[in-house]
């Protein structure tokens, strides 16, 4: 009995020792599997933040722009026209309408450069020598146009001395900001020594000042005037594409899954359709635009760079991504909800529109908007289509010709003034990371509203 | 505990007076089924099911588990539809109509025949939904105040109304679990319904939940055919005038309940019944 007792307390013991030394393996498991988890996290935390410093450093000076304060003579003597016509003066519209056209096209062969170096000369120190062209190179080449539209709105600004705020030009600006290094040897230099003294000089007696710059988010692309190049026609582009993915992808998408995963009969064919919805996932998004291009344009006639075209090519590259979650979503209601709702004597699709779906709806919508962001970032089936033209209008319709804000990225990417545009791209890459993050944050925002709403 | 056991005990002894072999047998028969057979897939789960189920009783379906008492359940208000390559065979007649009659609508049926579930299922809606959701889905309110008449009806029925009546738009799944059962026998009378199918309605509640259902499911007696499912011969016993025992598939012996559980003809069945198998 004794020593029953005394074996029965060695056997506990040896049992304790074994389950204690198993015990500190597993800690030890545990351990290394934490410290590689967190390991990774950091590791990818801190890409993203290079990417974003890096983006940030080289993007925010692109949102500050230099600006020239001009005092602009409308001098009588440039502007050698009639007056504007007066639609009072014409017995009909249409010959008013030839008559102001006939104006227009008079003002514009005047030489407006010639009343932009005026007053620049007189905002330069007394005496400063300097020819015509290099003192034209300081502002941006669309202020002529700038001075000439306002005078084509009001013609009685002939003989007067206005105000006028003209972008600097984009050598002007990188030589204020220093993104050429000053010391290069004129060979180098984008801007003649008296034109680069001379800036210097207008920073000094204020003439030129930075200030926000909007031209980035209220100007279309331009190639002539590259510091009045803008963001605003890739913008509106990719837009009229979200409203185009948003209408057709998530209605077409959440029916299809619905129908898969709830109605359709399972057989050969449904798994097929099945496999290839996976794989079309996986296509690479560049033959969509081969697809895009084929069909919507060569077969449909559908216009060529027309962000319809791009939404259409974007719809059949989202579909899939919303079709999968939205299966996954579905399977994932209990049996218990759908057997509930067909014991009460509920319809197939009394059951899926009263309850399976309300209850997937978050999932259904935070995966609708992540597909949706991913299309907005997509540039290569763009590409196919035509959606990398030079545009430099804001598309009216989605029938215009458009780009789009990733292909405005690679288009200025590539740009030859690269000490300009390269900040212009990191510009454009905030500008188009604050949209995904917008997205993203109305998908996180909505899906925690309805979560606690059911 | 002794709550619990007094409890169980009024029921016992409710049940024990209405426990009349004649009482459960002499009553019209409602549903009758014949050689009914389940096939999942090439798997056959019910061998040749031949039972009547008589009106304004308690029919209880008794067995170890997977012995298709389940099944042939689900059979009764044709649910195994739902389950992908489940085929049924032979007739089952609610009033003399095959229920499997392939101009029969489903939908119909199932506001015939109601059912309550092993867990309790609740909708994730407001608990007056839960109970409103079948009255309007089949358009029995012909107003809101009819709704709210028939939703604060069944709840009084299902002896949940006094205890819910202050937060009807509260979520019914933010109940307890008796009490979501409850909810789910509300939700099923709510259509009224002629049968009332319950597969192992009480499997998933405690002691205190159960006893509550028990009594219940013998008031409901009263108005309405009741097939219960268990896996508990007590509750068998309980709330049950007549009880089938299906084993492997096979409907083993049918009875009057008190004839079951005391003198039982099949070997089977005895040796069930005292804990033999199972």
């Amino acid at each position: 009995m004794a020593t029953d007792t005394l074996s029965t307390v060695e056997a506990s013991t040896e049992r304790t020792r074994k389950i204690r030394a198993s015990l500190r393996r597993r800690h030890l498991s545990e351990a290394i599997f934490r410290a590689l988890g967190l390991a990774a996290i950091i590791v990818a935390l801190g890409f993203v933040a290079l990417l974003f410093i890096d983006v940030f450093r080289k993007g925010i000076p692109a949102f500050v722009q230099s600006n020239l304060h001009l005092s602009v003579t409308f001098s009588p003597e440039v502007i050698d026209v009639g007056p504007a016509p007066a639609l009072a003066d014409f017995p009909s519209q249409a010959e008013y309408q030839a008559a102001s056209l006939a104006w227009q096209r008079q003002v514009a062969m005047l030489n407006w450069n010639q009343i932009i170096e005026a007053s620049l000369r007189e905002a330069a120190p007394e005496g400063f020598e300097i020819d015509s062209r290099q003192i034209l190179s300081i502002p941006e080449t669309n202020a002529r146009h700038q001075v000439r539209e306002m005078f084509v709105a009001n013609p009685s600004l002939l003989g007067q001395t206005v105000n006028v705020d003209v972008l600097a030009s984009a050598n002007a600006d990188n030589w204020i900001k220093g993104n050429i290094n000053r010391d290069l040897g004129d060979a180098q230099q984008q801007l003649s020594p008296p034109a680069r003294t001379l800036i210097d000089a207008f920073v000094d007696n204020g003439t030129i000042t930075s200030g926000f710059a909007w031209s980035i988010l209220t100007n279309v692309d331009s190639r002539s005037a590259p510091a009045a190049a803008g963001l605003l026609g890739a913008f509106v582009g990719t837009l009229y594409m979200m409203l185009i993915v948003i209408v057709l992808a998530v209605p077409i998408g959440v029916a299809a899954a619905i129908y898969l995963e709830e109605f359709a009969p399972k057989s050969r064919l449904t798994d097929l359709i099945e496999v290839n919805i996976n794989n079309l996932a996986a296509v690479p998004s560049i033959v969509f635009g081969l697809l895009g291009a084929a069909v919507f344009i060569n077969w449909m006639h559908l216009p060529i760079s027309a962000p319809l075209v791009g939404g259409l090519v974007l719809t059949l590259m989202t579909l899939p991504t919303i079709i999968i979650a939205t299966r996954g979503a579905l399977l994932g209601v209990s049996p218990a909800l759908r057997q509930a709702a067909l014991g009460m004597g509920a319809s197939k699709t009394q059951m899926v529109f009263h309850h399976v779906l309300p209850v997937t709806f978050p999932s259904i919508l935070t995966a609708t908007i992540l597909g949706v962001a991913h299309a907005l970032g997509e540039t290569a089936p763009l590409l196919l289509i035509g959606m990398k033209a030079f545009v430099a209008s804001v598309p009216a319709t989605p029938l215009d010709q458009a780009t789009a804000l990733p292909v405005q990225i690679y288009l200025w990417q590539g740009n030859e003034n690269r000490n300009f545009f390269e900040p212009r791209t990191a510009a454009a890459i905030m500008v188009l990371l604050a949209v995904m993050i917008l997205l993203n944050g109305v998908a996180i925002y909505l899906r925690s509203r309805l979560e606690k709403r059911s | 505990m002794d709550m619990v056991a007094g409890k169980i005990r009024t029921t016992q002894q409710s049940v024990d007076t209405a426990m009349n072999p004649l009482d459960a047998l002499e009553r019209p028969i409602r549903l009758t089924a014949r050689d009914v057979t389940v096939h999942y897939g090439a798997k056959q789960a019910l061998f040749g099911i031949s039972i009547d189920i008589p009106d304004r009783a308690v029919t209880s379906f008794i067995g170890p588990s997977g012995c298709g008492k389940s099944t042939f359940l689900r059979c009764i208000n044709r649910m195994n539809d739902t389950i992908e390559g489940a085929k049924v065979g032979g007739t089952i007649k609610l009033d003399g109509e095959d229920i499997y009659d392939p101009s029969l609508d489903v939908v119909e049926l199932r506001a015939r025949i109601g059912m309550v579930f092993q867990k309790p299922n609740p909708f994730p809606k407001s608990i007056y939904d839960n109970v409103a959701y079948g009255p309007r889905i089949h358009g029995l309110a012909s107003s809101k105040a009819d709704l709210d008449e028939i939703v604060v009806s069944s709840l009084r029925k299902a002896g949940l109304f006094e205890e819910v009546k202050d937060r009807l738009n509260e979520p019914g799944t933010g109940l307890s679990g008796g009490q979501q059962q409850r909810l789910c026998i509300a939700r099923a009378i709510a259509v009224g319904p002629e049968v009332i199918l319950m597969d192992e309605p009480c499997s998933a509640l405690d002691p205190i939940a159960t006893a509550v259902i028990e009594e219940l499911i013998d008031e409901l007696r009263e108005n309405y055919t009741i097939v219960i499912v268990t896996h508990s011969m007590q509750q068998a016993a309980r709330v049950s005038q007549k009880t089938a025992f299906f084993h492997l598939g096979n409907l083993i012996e049918e009875g009057p309940t008190e004839q079951i559980f005391t003198n039982p003809v099949n070997k089977q069945t005895q040796d069930y019944i005292m804990g033999r198998i199972g």
